[in-house]
């Protein structure tokens, strides 16, 4: 084992609290504890804290603070948006890209509908257009999902060039880009997730624009909200962090941006290491690389060893024997992959060991398969 | 036809089975590899690309487990 302490490239997994989040988080567990639904004095404390969640989380995704809901996470985000623009207009057929999160995936295949279809990517990642264009005029087609750029490979999604029919919906998961450079605008509904952008976990975020017809899918009121509880110093402290992160992105997209360059240059130049994503359309802050022969348990095991915290979409690194759908998607070898994401803490020595150590790594675990 | 039996065994197993069994196919003859591992029928036409190799295609031994055959170009 290494003493030095574990340098964490899973940011696109979870991100660790940003230290703005952490400061408001504290105060606001001691005023917003009460029912933001009631009249007396912790209430009224409570729904104040809500509100300017809600109010800031509107404000940098640039959007109306009525337009903004939490929800328990961002899948829950993804499966009320997705089910409740289709349950809305009683069309249950959804196109969505192929690569879309597994959350996306599960909304779809909920209630199968003939109509419902996943529409290919390129080898980049990158959804045939045409496709989706003609794939959404099927009769029945109540929503398009389309991500706004993806959480394993990191390529943006033109969601803004999508070509759709009038009166059918899109649904932007913006999971893995909030936080990273600018959004695409065309979207009716978009989901994220606090977690992922150094907010605290169970804080989703479901923005349904004005004028979207929405109905709930579930059980409860007809709001985009979740019913239950709301866990407000939470809301507050994500609101916090993304306030704070956006204020850093451009400075640290940029930083972010060079060191993935040169971390897909590192791992491209290794004999039969094939880099996955696009080479510059893509989310500053992620590389994604499959080794031939080697085992995505193995190369995660390794660079473990050595101090690194990284993701795999291999098979074996997943609960289920399936290969991530993304890689297997994109034509991509499924087996010896590795995702790289930074985080704002990430520093050029932490990028410079990463590089050292990936060849050591991927050609000892080769020689020890006798190639 | 050399068929090489990686039933059983995880990725990357059977690609590791493909590159060893090569060098012993003459170019332009074929080979195959039987596996009921799930991430095979992505990356032996991966592995084929990337080791500029024809993947022939895909069909099933007799036990129903997918077998993929692979054309040596190279």
């Amino acid at each position: 084992m290494t003493s030095e302490p574990e340098v964490y490239f899973d940011s696109a997994s979870s991100t660790r609290l940003h230290p703005a989040a952490r400061d408001t988080l504290l105060a606001a567990l001691d005023r917003g504890y009460g029912d933001p639904r009631r009249l007396h004095g912790a209430g009224r404390d409570a729904r104040l804290l809500l509100e300017n969640a809600r109010a800031v989380v509107a404000e940098c995704l640039d959007v109306y603070p009525d337009e903004v809901s939490f929800t328990a996470s961002g899948t829950e985000a993804v499966h009320r948006g997705l089910l409740g623009l289709a349950e809305a207009s009683g069309r249950r057929g959804v196109v969505h890209g192929a690569v879309e999160h597994s959350s996306v995936l599960h909304a779809a295949a909920w209630r199968p509908h003939p109509s419902t279809s996943s529409i290919p990517v390129d080898r980049h990642g990158l959804v045939d257009l045409e496709a989706l264009a003609r794939a959404a005029m099927a009769p029945e087609v109540g929503v398009i999902a389309l991500q706004a750029a993806n959480q394993e490979v990191g390529t943006r999604q033109p969601v803004d060039a999508v070509d759709r029919p009038a009166g059918v919906p899109l649904l932007m998961d913006a999971a893995a880009a909030v936080g990273h450079g600018p959004l695409p605008r065309h979207w009716d509904v978009l989901t994220a997730s606090a977690h992922k952008w150094g907010g605290p976990a169970g804080v989703g975020v479901l923005a349904v624009r004005r004028g979207t017809r929405w109905s709930t899918p579930f059980p409860g009121e007809d709001t985009p909200e979740s019913p239950g509880f709301p866990d407000v110093p939470a809301a507050l402290a994500a609101a916090a962090a993304l306030q704070a992160v956006l204020a850093e992105a451009e400075e640290l997209g940029r930083r972010q941006f060079a060191w993935i360059d040169e971390i897909r240059a590192t791992a491209g130049a290794l004999p039969d290491v094939e880099v996955v994503g696009h080479p510059t359309d893509r989310l500053p802050h992620l590389a994604t690389f499959s080794a031939l022969y080697v085992g995505g348990d193995e190369v995660v095991a390794e660079l473990a060893r050595r101090g690194f915290a990284v993701a795999s979409g291999s098979a074996c690194t997943a609960s289920s024997l399936e290969p991530s759908h993304v890689l297997a998607a994109m034509g991509a070898l499924t087996h010896g992959n590795v995702r790289i994401s930074l985080s704002r803490d990430t520093t050029d020595d932490h990028v410079r060991a990463l590089c050292a150590a990936l060849g050591d790594v991927v050609l000892g675990i080769r020689r020890r398969a006798g190639l | 036809m050399i068929e090489l039996d990686c039933r059983g065994l995880p990725c990357p197993r059977p690609i590791i089975a493909l590159a060893k069994a090569l060098p012993g196919v003459a170019v332009g003859e074929l080979l195959a590899v039987v596996a009921d591992d799930p991430a095979a029928r992505h990356d032996v036409p991966a592995w084929c690309r990337l080791r500029g190799q024809e993947y022939v295609g895909a069909d099933t031994a007799d036990d129903g487990v997918p077998r993929h055959t692979i054309r040596r170009l190279s």
